[in-house]
């Protein structure tokens, strides 16, 4: 389901074959194929080498390709991802989506760069309380420690009634800030937890 | 557009290759100015005058679409005799109270609306309706309504538009009809006003009404596009509601080419709106309950829509019904009113700003920021980042280590002194995110469009999607629970919270959106989904987490993954993805045809009734009653759908028409009315009342504003700023300023300013400027450019700076620099609590900021200078500086206090 | 020389039997909106690293943060501010309280900045006294009658890139062979011939091909590099990474021959919409340069753009270079054996 194919398209498909792959013999020594075939000033057949003989785009070699939907504004340009030893190899635009035909722009072309970016944090980190540096911390742990926090605030602030003995139900000891760029199911199940604990101070980019 | 939306833009290029027009109403001269037909540059903060100028330009030349009009808007409808206009008022509508800076809304009704139903007299018809009382009087003071930002939940608003009795004037003589007070109200609205007030030249506002009027009507129509220029203010609301006003009158609503169109700034904001994480709402719209007006299940209801009003709000109850029953399963029952005491009750105003108050006040241990970078992003940086500092716990989660999740060691109140890093007690937890190609789910775009994404990789490392992540904690809060008697953690351990989890552990996404659409739960189809949200009861049997988007799982097919080549499919295209509601491209398309459901032209044809089929037809989904002639009237008394009319498009307005004049629903007034920025050099033309009346101002030291207009001290602050993206960057740059490709096109903060500013304040091209407001002083780059053009207002030159707001201080991005925002201070649109912080006004200054205690004086002796205090610009009522919440400012300044320690 | 400069065909003429029809970019610049997409995607497909030549500062060149072609930006997009009309746009800014344009000033300025001389800029100032604010209404000032207001204003935005010429210097003065004319008539750098000479730099008319600089963790330090017109793509049917991101189809990706008929079309229909002032600029085969693979609407003279006028083949008439080509062919030729003889080990 995840991963159709993408058919080549465009024009020139079959120009490169019309154009001949060199076979790697020892007749592709650059300046045997000078001096025998029909590119004497050495400019351009003969002087192919063997690396680049061999060069196919890594669309052609991704082990799959994926739909999706470029992460920026919201436009909502269709994106395909590329994926070749389970790691994105390209992202570039879907020219199948009536809405972007296949164009995107800077940032929805940097949408790789964002992926595998080398700033990219991808362990988490602790800062305690006072503290000058950040720590490392195992990911479980982290959850934990935060779900503890959760029951202990809530509990601590918890309002059954206001001052008139009108039912409250909640907390206003937590709050939340996000989901602009998050998933409709993902915004779905943080509304739907934080209501059933109480919070009701959650909020996102689209207040600000 | 051009700049924020490229892509989106190419259309907009195609259209003008095709032969439209198109102009660019902007301070500045963007990309979007380079290739448009006119760039109209106008001050920030004055669009109310130039779009009131363009109403009055269409009703005084006739250049109204009139049988549109008369059939589809209230323009008929005849008002209370004791409404007042802002120029009766010296500024303001009637029923405005000086004490709480809020109106008493119930004079803006239709007449014989209500409560208060009077007789209708002489030539007004009265419409035959109801014998059946007046709809539900909510009872929620105005308030506690505005405290909760009321309004906005609601499309029609409709509780107290029970439609008994009310009256009209098809000929549209009658002084108190819609279309007459309308008129009266756009007089002062002159060419001459646009220039006195937007610095706009006759001769180019001309260029514009003539542009639009020409090019609307049967065969043609015109769009208008916008974003945060036009939210971000204090009047945010009356702009959008300026421009709905100009549409209606032409016609463009509802039809192909036309409309208002939204564009949004990130990937699922519309998304994040319709299931929203906003503290107001509950999914689709509904609202949440508060403590003094939803005590049961039938109070809440009677507030979200009375029965004898029309459309499809009256159905509120099965979409109530059906999210309780999602959330809370088989606990919810019809005898504990389907759990509906399980939810939360709101006191006030629990927006963004005022939690982050709350956090400066110590009442907040926790916080969870979630792809988000409000030390960067939110008005006044600085208030933010001294807020973190007040915490005991900080969840922040994003790819990168943003500003936010660093303050503690670089924000720039380290730098001055204002904090230590030691002395910060806030715990802070980094998790790192999954990015939008390591998880599966929805977005929605702007144009209210799902789009499926499929997972191409796992995330690396520890990274998790919040799917994964919430699901985990809710877990885990759940065990820690479990077993408690305690009634407040019923509603913990009665939440439906088992989804199927894939080879990985992780959480299906496809069995939350299942969720989210909803599907029977009794009789023969029981556990198939629902194919509508019209499927919904309110007695128990369906179950569905947002009822807009009920349909995108529509024959157990996830209709957002539909994929039909854009090429191989008509030009609306509606098999790719899925659009709420129930896949409708273009809202209120009814109005595409005629009253007797002809296309207004073969050109502009979209939706038609097909009298042979007896049904709607067309290229789009007909919103509207499916089989409902357009020759249909319904019986007295009857509402909801089979209360609409055949001519009524408007089917989610109370009575089925499009609002002129808006009766109800609205905090700040029933039809736009200029104000100025809460922060302004310019002083209100129009009546004494300088700045929206209902504005929330936050009486605070550290919130201080800038003087306005001929105040005192104004003239420190002379000039306006605007803040703005670039192409190359997104927000508050967490997704652009770590990436190196996007890092390199913008590297530096800079501002704009006009050859004429840079000469009168001797700033020097790529120098340095320093940029003073009553909050903080920012340093940038100066960028000198002819894009930006001094404006003549009311006989004065006004300079404008132009700021992008994507930089931050901190130690982590590829590229930093100070943050637009933190020249912001708070203060915010009373409908819906968002910040103006697309205007203010500034000093700027040749050189680099001074750094360390000396920021702090520096910008100190800027606000002594001015003599600024913390009523300065935060008196509601003009001239009356007693006025405006005064409680509640005292409480304020307590807070203060408290804080100053820090 | 005839031989050298080679037929109009530049792929049939360098081996390529039953070569594709020639391919190259048409850049309508009257549709661009500076957006930078295709600086963006044609770096993200072809690895190439962020400019270190350029830097993480700001350039003062209007939007422009890039500078020029070079080997770590082979897609470059200029913006030029200019007080001219742009056709069929109005502004009216007589009527605004304007002084003269600063775009000539802040021209000069930016053209300093990318020369590397920030001394004069005043960016590495100290914080300095910011003096009192005065208490004048700023805007009140005496009026400005004595000043020569602007009259117009216009945005031009231009996304240059290597021209693929039919007759390219930088080809025939590679000694190495890495430099290669491709069955789709483009001129490409094998990476792993080249070994950084450098002959093919001053070569260009255009300035386009460069070696590239960088850390130990750039790719390809040392080596010339430039647009290869996506030849791994164009290989899989695929369009060029830039052409394909393109928002408003200014970069056009085709036939030479069929691009160079939509130019002209696109031409006469801006002179009838009132543009006068669009030209073509590289679609002439009679040029310096028998034409250029990538050419160019433009709507100003080329040398606004930091086009050369004029381009010609550098090696059009220098017989010494064909000698320098010889000798670097026996280098070649020695070069090429050992590096035979070493793969076959």
């Amino acid at each position: 389901m995840a991963a159709s194919p993408t058919p080549a398209s465009g024009p020139g498909q079959d120009d490169r074959a019309r154009g001949g792959r060199l076979r790697r013999t020892l007749l592709n020594w650059p300046v045997v194929r000078q001096l025998t075939g029909s590119d004497p000033l050495g400019r351009g057949s003969a002087s192919v080498s063997e690396r680049t003989a061999g060069l196919t785009a890594r669309t052609e070699t991704a082990d799959r390709v994926v739909r999706s939907v470029c992460p920026y504004c919201a436009v909502g340009c269709g994106q395909r991802v590329y994926v070749k030893d389970e790691k994105v190899v390209q992202i570039e635009g879907d020219p199948d989506s009536p809405v972007s035909r296949g164009r995107l722009c800077p940032k929805g072309a940097a949408s790789e760069n964002l992926v595998n970016s080398p700033k990219r944090q991808t362990a988490v980190l602790y800062r305690r309380p006072g503290g000058t540096e950040w720590e490392s911390l195992d990911v479980d742990v982290a959850t934990d420690m935060i779900a503890d926090r959760v029951v202990a605030t809530r509990a601590r602030t918890w309002q059954d009634t206001d001052e008139q003995g009108r039912r409250l139900n909640r907390t206003l000891g937590l709050a939340g800030l996000g989901g602009a760029t998050l998933d409709n199911e993902e915004n779905y199940l943080i509304k739907k937890l934080f209501t059933a604990i109480g919070a009701v101070q959650i909020e996102n980019q689209a207040r600000i | 557009m051009a700049e924020c939306h490229p892509v989106g833009f190419q259309w907009v290029m195609e259209a003008k290759q095709r032969g439209a027009t198109v102009i660019h109403v902007d301070p500045r001269y963007t990309r979007t100015s380079a290739v448009a037909d006119l760039h109209v540059p106008l001050r920030a903060g004055s669009d109310i005058v130039f779009l009131g100028a363009i109403v009055n330009h269409i009703l005084s030349t006739g250049a109204w679409f009139e049988e549109y009009v008369k059939a589809y808007t209230n323009a008929a409808v005849i008002l209370r005799e004791d409404f007042q206009d802002v120029d009766d008022l010296d500024g303001v509508f009637s029923g405005y109270d000086p004490e709480t800076g809020t109106y008493d809304t119930s004079s803006w009704n239709y007449d014989g609306v209500g409560a208060q139903s009077s007789a209708g007299a002489g030539e007004e018809e009265t419409l035959e309706n109801s014998d059946r009382g007046a709809g539900g009087d909510s009872g929620e003071s105005e308030q506690s309504e505005k405290q909760r930002g009321a309004g906005h939940e609601l499309g029609g608003h409709g509780a107290d538009m029970g439609l008994s009795g009310m009256h009209r004037d098809e000929t549209l003589q009658h002084p108190r009809c819609v279309f007459q007070v309308l008129k009266r109200h756009y007089a002062r609205y002159t060419p001459e006003l646009v220039e006195q007030v937007c610095g706009v030249p006759p001769e180019q506002f001309a260029k514009v009404c003539e542009a639009v009027t020409a090019n609307s009507g049967r065969e043609r129509t015109t769009a208008w596009v916008y974003s945060v220029g036009w939210t971000h203010h204090t009047v945010g609301i009356q702009y959008i509601r300026g421009a709905a006003i100009i549409q209606l009158l032409l016609g463009n609503m509802g039809r192909p080419g036309g409309g208002i169109m939204a564009l949004r700034g990130h990937a699922s904001i519309q998304g994040s709106t319709d299931i929203p994480t906003l503290f107001n709402l509950l999914p689709g719209y509904l609202p949440m309950p508060t403590v003094d007006a939803h005590g049961t299940l039938p109070d809440y209801l009677a507030t979200i829509s009375s029965p004898d009003q029309k459309g499809f709000w009256t159905a509120a109850d099965a979409y109530t019904v059906s999210l309780l029953k999602a959330w809370w399963g088989d606990a919810a029952t019809a005898e504990n009113d389907f759990c509906f005491d399980h939810l939360p009750r709101l006191t006030g105003d629990h927006g963004t700003y005022r939690t982050v108050m709350d956090m400066l006040e110590d009442t907040i241990e926790g916080y969870f920021v979630l792809g988000q970078n409000p030390a960067v992003g939110s008005a006044h940086g600085k208030m933010q980042r001294l807020a973190l500092a007040h915490l005991d716990w900080l969840v922040v989660r994003d790819l990168n280590l943003i500003e936010t999740a660093t303050f503690w060691k670089d924000s720039p109140e380290i730098e001055t002194g204002e904090l230590r890093t030691e002395d910060i007690g806030t715990e802070v937890f980094f998790l790192p995110a999954a990015t939008h190609v390591e998880k599966e789910g929805t977005f929605t775009q702007t144009h209210r469009m799902l789009q499926w994404r499929h997972k191409a990789v796992e995330p690396p490392g520890d990274c998790r999607s919040e799917l994964q992540f919430f699901f985990e904690l809710g877990r885990k809060i759940r065990e820690r629970l479990a077993g408690s008697t305690l009634p407040r953690d019923r509603p913990v351990l009665d939440l439906t919270w088992d989804y199927p989890l894939d080879e990985h552990g992780e959480v299906s996404a496809d069995a939350v959106l299942r969720e989210i659409n909803g599907y029977h739960l009794t009789g023969e189809r029981a556990g198939r989904p629902l194919s509508s949200y019209t499927e919904m009861t309110a007695d128990g049997a369906t179950s569905g987490g947002c009822w807009i988007y009920t349909g995108v799982y529509a024959d157990g097919v996830n209709q957002a993954d539909r994929r039909k080549p854009g090429r191989d499919q008509h030009w609306v295209a509606p098999e790719w993805g899925w659009a709420w509601p129930a896949n409708r491209r273009t809202l209120y398309n009814r109005a595409s045809a005629d009253p007797q459901g002809r296309p207004w032209s073969e050109r502009k044809a979209y939706v038609w009734w097909d009298e042979e089929a007896g049904r709607w037809t067309g290229h789009d989904v007909p919103d509207f009653v499916a089989d409902k002639a357009p020759s249909y009237r319904p019986e007295p008394g009857v509402g909801g759908p089979d209360g609409l009319a055949g001519d009524d498009p408007f089917v989610m307005q109370a009575d089925g028409k499009g609002w002129l004049f808006a009766p109800t629903g609205l905090l700040d007034g029933p039809m736009p009315a200029h104000y100025e920025p809460q922060e302004s050099p310019v002083s209100n033309p129009l009546y004494r009342q300088q700045a929206n009346p209902t504005r929330q101002v936050f009486r605070r030291e550290d919130n201080l504003q800038n003087p306005s207009g001929d105040e005192a001290g104004s003239e420190v602050y002379p000039y306006v700023f605007t803040t703005y993206r670039l192409t190359e960057h997104h927000t508050a740059g967490g997704m652009s300023r770590w990436l190196p490709y996007l890092a390199e096109l913008q590297p530096e903060f800079f501002c704009e300013v006009s050859p004429e500013l840079a000469a009168e304040r001797g700033l020097e091209h790529l120098g340095w400027a320093t940029i003073t407001s009553a909050r903080t002083a920012i340093e940038a780059r100066v960028l000198v450019t002819d894009r930006v053009v001094p404006l003549r207002v009311g006989g004065r030159v006004i300079h404008q700076v132009g700021l992008p707001y994507h930089w931050g201080v901190g130690g982590d991005a590829l590229v930093s620099g100070d943050a637009a925002n933190d020249l912001f201070g708070v203060t915010l649109d009373a409908n819906v609590h968002i910040q103006e912080s697309k205007v203010a006004s500034c000093d700027i200054r040749p050189g680099r900021r001074p750094t360390g205690p000396a920021l702090l004086e520096h910008v100190d002796a800027h606000r002594r200078r001015a003599g600024v205090t913390i009523l300065t610009g935060n008196e509601v009522r003009s001239g009356d500086p007693t006025s405006g919440g005064g409680a509640a400012a005292v409480a304020e300044v307590r807070a203060k206090e408290h804080t100053s320690d820090e | 020389m005839s031989d050298l400069l080679g037929p109009r065909d530049p792929a049939s003429g360098a081996g390529w039997d039953d070569a594709p029809p020639r391919k190259g970019f048409f850049t309508d610049t009257s549709v661009c909106i500076g957006c930078k997409a295709c600086e963006v995607a044609c770096k993200e497909w072809n690895l190439v690293p962020a400019d270190q030549a350029a830097g993480l500062s700001m350039l003062g060149s209007s939007y422009d943060n890039t500078g020029a072609l070079g080997a770590s930006t082979w897609r470059h997009v200029a913006f030029i501010e200019q007080p001219k009309r742009a056709g069929g746009q109005d502004l009216n800014l007589p009527l605004f309280p304007v002084g003269p344009s600063a775009s000539d000033a802040v021209n000069r300025a930016a053209d300093t900045a990318m020369t590397g001389d920030r001394s004069q800029l005043g960016t590495d100032t100290e914080a300095v006294d910011l003096g009192m604010p005065g208490f004048q209404l700023p805007g009140q000032r005496a009026d400005r009658k004595d000043e020569r207001p602007r009259t117009d204003f216009r945005w031009l935005m231009s996304s240059d890139v290597c021209k693929h010429c039919t007759h390219a210097a930088c080809l025939d003065v590679c000694p190495t062979g890495a430099l290669f004319r491709t069955e789709f008539g483009t001129v490409v750098v094998q990476d792993d011939i080249c070994n950084g000479c450098g002959y093919c730099v001053p070569a260009c008319p255009f300035g386009v091909i460069d070696r590239r600089v960088g850390d130990e963790q750039t790719r390809n330090v040392g080596i010339a590099q430039k647009c290869t017109l996506c030849y791994d793509r164009l290989g899989a049917g695929h369009t060029p990474a830039c052409a394909q991101a393109c928002p408003t189809e200014s970069i056009q990706f085709g036939d030479v021959d069929e691009l160079r008929e939509r130019a002209a079309v696109r031409l006469a229909t801006l002179h009838e919409a009132g543009v006068p002032e669009a030209r073509l600029y590289g679609e002439d085969p009679e040029d310096g340069v028998g034409g250029a693979g990538a050419f160019f609407l433009l709507l100003d003279e080329p040398e606004v753009y930091g086009l050369p006028p004029d381009p010609v083949v550098t090696t059009r008439d220098l017989p010494s270079m064909w000698r320098t080509a010889a000798t670097a062919a026996g280098a070649l030729l020695a070069g090429a054996a050992v590096a035979f003889l070493g793969r076959r080990r």
